[in-house]
């Protein structure tokens, strides 16, 4: 039985927030350059190059990609094997905090929602799975809220056509318009409970958005690229100043659901989609 | 591409058009949400405002800390749609420029053309890049806001895009 101590976890947390701030994942940027690539209007390809110079140099001088460095959300795939020596939930915002220290990251995280406050860096948002097995996967997620904004959940009739969830999906977009830093990934979450559907389109944002997502079944498959193309036909193009490019990815995620409903939710996110995974044994 | 330099001077803002791309060097102010809601409760009481606002720009930014040997660290523009609730009384007081990112509010674009003013937009989720455009950053006001508080930054060809015109012109199609 492998043994993971809470200061390796807190070490590897700290370092995913160094990394999802300051290296554009991988997928993102394949995205902006064939964004780059098909974009014909002057200005959208200038606005796309400047995102593109600016991954670059935030990788050069260690700067975060954007200022807001978010409401981190951890997400724990937890081996039901796996033995951690110290406190799970202490170790993680104790490497959040490191990783946001050493960068310098934004204190953007006020302790009461209503009474507010003077902001920090803690605490992050854990979610943990139990899997199978005696790994433990940890990613770091820190969404901007420019675009955390922009998340809409409607709980539809079991009944509700394919045509209304989608003008509901694309009505988000619309209604984001040019405010949440586009062009967007757009993460859909499908079934599930209220909650469980939101989670969903936040993890959705996870996947690989420039591989096709093989795992998915074909009529979601299907779907995924007709919101695409729906999208890009709002023409809001980089900072809603038009272009070809609006999402440079839908990506979805569904799961079982109650004879009675159908929960759909939006997670948009802005082109500066940051995150980083490591996985422990 | 235009030059122009803060504060604004009326002939050079008179002649921005919606749609423009220009360089931005001179004196701006950071403020955000919180900073706006101080602002705009010392002017209710006609209390004295830490900056005077008359002809000023304010750069709707909380930037991250400043790692070490840089002036400033990531400063991207934040959605300016948040400070429209404020944004009329600030007008009135004088201030003559904003930069953001994201429309604006009708009432917000009325008071702009009203008062004769002007909406920028900065380059938007492009916080590192900007960052290489200021030349210094001095804290003025409200500290206790972290990174909401009020900073005087010195900026040298920073680009921005004329979002809305001081005849209440806007660079994206009305909604
Ligand atoms: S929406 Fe994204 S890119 Fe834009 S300011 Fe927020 S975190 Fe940065």
């Amino acid at each position: 039985m492998s043994t993971i101590t809470a200061a390796r976890i807190s070490e590897a947390i700290s370092e995913l927030c160094l990394q999802a701030h300051w290296h554009l994942r991988r997928d993102v940027a394949r995205c902006l350059k064939k964004a780059l690539r098909r974009e014909t209007n002057a200005r959208a390809r200038r606005l796309l190059q400047a995102i593109i110079d600016n991954a670059a140099t935030a990788q050069r001088r260690k700067l975060a990609i954007c200022q807001d460095t978010g409401l981190p959300a951890v997400f724990v795939e937890l081996g039901q094997q796996a033995r951690i020596r110290g406190d799970l939930n202490r170790a993680i915002q104790a490497g959040i905090r490191a990783g946001y220290t050493k960068g310098s990251f934004r204190h953007s995280i006020v302790k009461d929602p209503l009474l507010r406050g003077e902001p920090g860096v803690l605490p992050a948002v854990i979610h943990i799975d139990i899997v199978p097995g005696s790994r433990v996967k940890l990613t770091v997620l820190p969404k901007g809220f420019g675009c955390e904004n922009k998340t809409q959940l409607k709980m539809f009739l079991p009944t509700a056509s394919l045509q209304e969830i989608e003008a509901f999906i694309v009505d988000t977009v619309r209604a984001a318009g040019p405010d949440a830093c586009p062009p967007y990934v757009i993460g859909v979450g499908l079934g599930g409970t209220a909650e469980a559907a939101c989670l969903m389109a936040k993890k959705a944002l996870l996947k690989d958005i420039a591989a096709p997502d093989k795992k998915l079944a074909g009529h979601l498959s299907a779907l995924s690229g007709r919101l695409e193309k729906k999208i890009d036909a709002l023409k809001i193009g980089p900072m809603g100043l038009g272009g070809r490019t609006t999402a440079l990815a839908v990506r979805i995620e569904a799961g079982p659901t109650h004879i009675a409903g159908l929960p759909v939710a939006v997670s948009v996110s802005c082109h500066a989609l940051r995150s980083a995974t490591k996985t422990l044994v | 591409m235009k030059r122009i330099t803060a504060p604004l001077q009326e002939k050079a803002l008179r002649s921005l058009k919606a749609g423009d791309e220009v360089l931005l060097s001179g004196t701006i102010f950071t403020a955000r949400d919180q900073a706006h809601k101080r602002l705009t409760q010392s002017l209710a009481r006609r209390s004295k405002l830490p900056v005077a606002l008359a002809g000023q720009v304010v750069y709707y930014c909380g930037p991250t800390g400043t790692p070490e040997h840089t002036v400033i660290g990531s400063c991207g523009p934040t959605t300016s749609r948040r400070m429209d609730a404020f944004t009329p009384a600030l007008l009135a007081a004088g201030l003559k420029g904003m930069i953001g990112k994201g429309n604006r509010s009708p009432q917000t674009i009325a008071a702009i053309k009203k008062h004769k003013a002007v909406y920028f937009l900065a380059y938007a989720g492009c916080g590192a890049l900007l960052a290489q455009f200021i030349r210094s950053a001095l804290p003025v006001a409200y500290p206790d806001l972290g990174p909401e508080a009020i900073v005087r930054l010195q900026v040298r060809d920073l680009p921005l895009i004329v979002g809305i015109d001081c005849r209440g012109k806007s660079v994206y199609p009305v909604i």
